[in-house]
């Protein structure tokens, strides 16, 4: 009977996997589909701490060691829930990144705590002999939840700026070097070809390695391309679930592991798609490390840049007609969406039309930007997408870009040799007046230069995005 | 020959199991065939629980543990609360993104 309930529990997780998969994809239903796959998680953990056995010998028992597991869900929840709830917006993207290392590294311990579960079986029992898929199921486990944690911990220190972008000479090989051991010494300890007393070794070699790879293969690809990589860590971790579903039998472990993973590449897909970039692109291309031919053939292209005066933007944006604000990752940075809805309100007193136009892939996650202003009570229907900001586009007087960098760049339209050659792009040029606000002329974070800083239509405003706004406000305000 | 033979053994105890798999591919490609681009990141958040199901395994690993074991209970004891991690704050932060969206839909 209870054998019964706990397939029934696992059945209904998977549905509410599958549904609220299915139901996360629209955007009148995305909440509900949240709850409904919580809930189907919900179910299929309790029904396993309280219905699962396992063979012991010649009986079926149940679980033990209750006050350690829940003490430990405890434990996670309420660090869970915190971190998850007191979180900035702009820091949501690296907080998923930690979650999902989390995920892989559970796969890992997973597996790594079976291991010494079968070497124990062994030991006492010289005859046993583990199964070629028993190994497989559990090396694979490992292998895939240690690149994935430590792909993923690499990728939080990037989003959060604590680890720089770095491109190791000849990165490339190194990491084709280290994933064929890490194949060698899978297929040595799979198929027990490995000496007895070596296995340990391998075993924990291959882990070495994999963690190796997982910072290797995550180091040097530039910050605009995190999510990404965070969606293709995700679907890996996905696969590592899958294998624990392998290992104990568990139908909604392999059901929720690979419909993440599969689910996970293709919307790692979308996501290139979106940029106008292929996930090969993304991935060897590795644009945003610092490449010194890049930058010494576009330094070429730069000339001087004009500044412009606070009062004069000031200016220039009450009495024009119409402005469009475009946001980036800056605005995120500066916390300045708040003062941006003030000045937006400021100048629609003056009676100044103001639209915001949202790149889909502005900031540092897809519709980071609509979460941001969205914060800052921002009407909906403000927010222009892409192509209608762009048909607008020539009927604004100013544009006003506020730490949007790749976005704009003119280069992903006419420069062929430009590595976002191709992505969509905003097309400020065509507005009559373009103000960039930056805090220096850094170029952004895909590491390229910005030839629109450069040209004549564009007028530079240096400062941080919160204080140039609160001084444009008081400025308009006094006007 | 003896490796193939213990490979067809293999597909052949886990052949439901496999069937799963394939058909769980197809699913997760078809349901997330089209999806409007404000939504990936939310979407690529829900996933992210979704896989936290892992945390079933670490509840196996720890509930079978034996009570004197203590590297197994120590490590099954880390695995829940990293998978307890993933699991609710997955879901936690997921709800706070669509949060956001669901103000922005009312106005």
């Amino acid at each position: 009977m209870q054998a019964v309930l706990l397939q029934l529990s696992y059945l209904i997780g998977s549905v509410t996997f599958i549904l609220g998969l299915k139901m996360l994809s629209h955007p009148e239903t995305a909440r509900k589909g949240n709850t409904v796959a919580a809930v189907g998680m919900t179910l299929a953990i309790f029904a396993t701490i309280f219905l699962y056995k396992y063979r012991d010998g010649n009986q079926w028992v149940g679980l033990h060691n209750y006050l350690w597991i829940f003490l430990a869900l405890v434990i996670g929840s309420v660090v869970g829930t915190m971190a998850a709830k007191k979180v900035k917006m702009t820091a949501m993207p690296e907080l998923v990144s930690l979650f999902n290392g989390m995920g892989g590294a559970c796969a890992m311990l997973i597996s790594i705590v079976e291991y010494n579960h079968l070497l124990h079986e062994m030991e006492k029992n010289s005859n046993m002999h583990p199964s070629i898929g028993m190994m497989l199921v559990i090396v694979l486990g490992m292998m895939i939840g240690t690149v994935s944690f430590a792909g993923s911990v690499i990728a939080w220190g990037k989003l959060n700026g604590r680890i720089k972008d770095k491109t190791i000479p000849g990165g490339q090989m190194i990491n084709f070097l280290i994933l064929g051991g890490v194949i060698v010494l899978g297929v040595m300890v799979i198929g027990g070809f490995a000496d007895q007393s070596m296995i340990t070794y391998l075993f924990y070699g291959i882990a070495l390695l994999a963690a190796m790879y997982g910072v290797l293969f995550v180091m040097p690809i530039g910050g605009a391309d995190m999510p990404v990589v965070i969606s293709l860590l995700n679907s890996f971790t996905g696969c590592a679930a899958a294998f624990g579903g392998f290992l104990y039998g568990n139908p909604v472990m392999l059901t929720g592991g690979i419909l993440v993973g599969s689910a996970g590449t293709i919307l790692t897909i979308l996501m290139c798609t979106a940029m106008n970039r292929s996930l090969t692109n993304v991935l060897v291309g590795s644009f945003g490390g610092a490449k010194p031919g890049a930058a010494g053939g576009e330094a070429k292209a730069q000339g001087s840049y004009k500044e412009i005066s606070l009062s004069d933007s000031a200016v220039i944006m009450a009495y024009a007609q119409k402005v469009m604000i475009i946001p980036g990752y800056g605005l995120a940075v500066a916390q300045a969406q708040h003062i941006c809805h003030e000045l937006e309100k400021v100048l629609e007193e003056k009676g100044v039309g103001v639209v915001y136009g949202i790149h889909p892939v502005a900031g540092r996650m897809p519709g980071h930007m609509n979460v941001l202003l969205a914060e800052a009570d921002v009407p909906y229907e403000k927010l222009l997408e892409m192509e209608d900001a762009n048909d607008q586009m020539g009927s604004t007087n100013v544009v006003l870009i506020l730490g949007a960098n790749d976005v704009v760049n003119p280069a992903a339209k006419d420069d062929p040799s430009s590595p976002i050659y191709g992505m969509p792009i905003l097309e400020v040029e065509k507005a009559e007046h373009v103000i960039v606000n930056k805090r220096s002329m850094k170029p952004g974070y895909a590491g390229i230069e910005n030839e629109l800083f450069f040209r004549p239509k564009t007028s530079m405003l240096f400062g941080d995005a919160k204080q140039v706004l609160q001084k444009l406000v008081a400025e308009l305000k006094s006007m | 020959m003896e490796a193939l033979k213990q490979i067809a053994i293999i597909f052949l105890q886990n052949y439901h199991l496999i069937t799963v798999v394939i058909l769980s591919i197809f699913l997760g490609i078809e349901v997330i065939s089209r999806v409007p681009s404000v939504l990936h990141t939310p979407l690529m958040s829900g996933a992210n629980a979704i896989h936290g199901v892992v945390i079933i395994g670490a509840i196996i690993v720890m509930g079978k543990a034996p009570v004197d074991d203590y590297l197994s209970l120590i490590l099954g004891f880390l695995a829940v609360i990293l998978g307890t991690l993933n699991v609710v704050g997955g879901f936690v932060v997921t709800d706070r993104m669509l949060e956001m969206f669901g103000k922005k839909k009312k106005k």
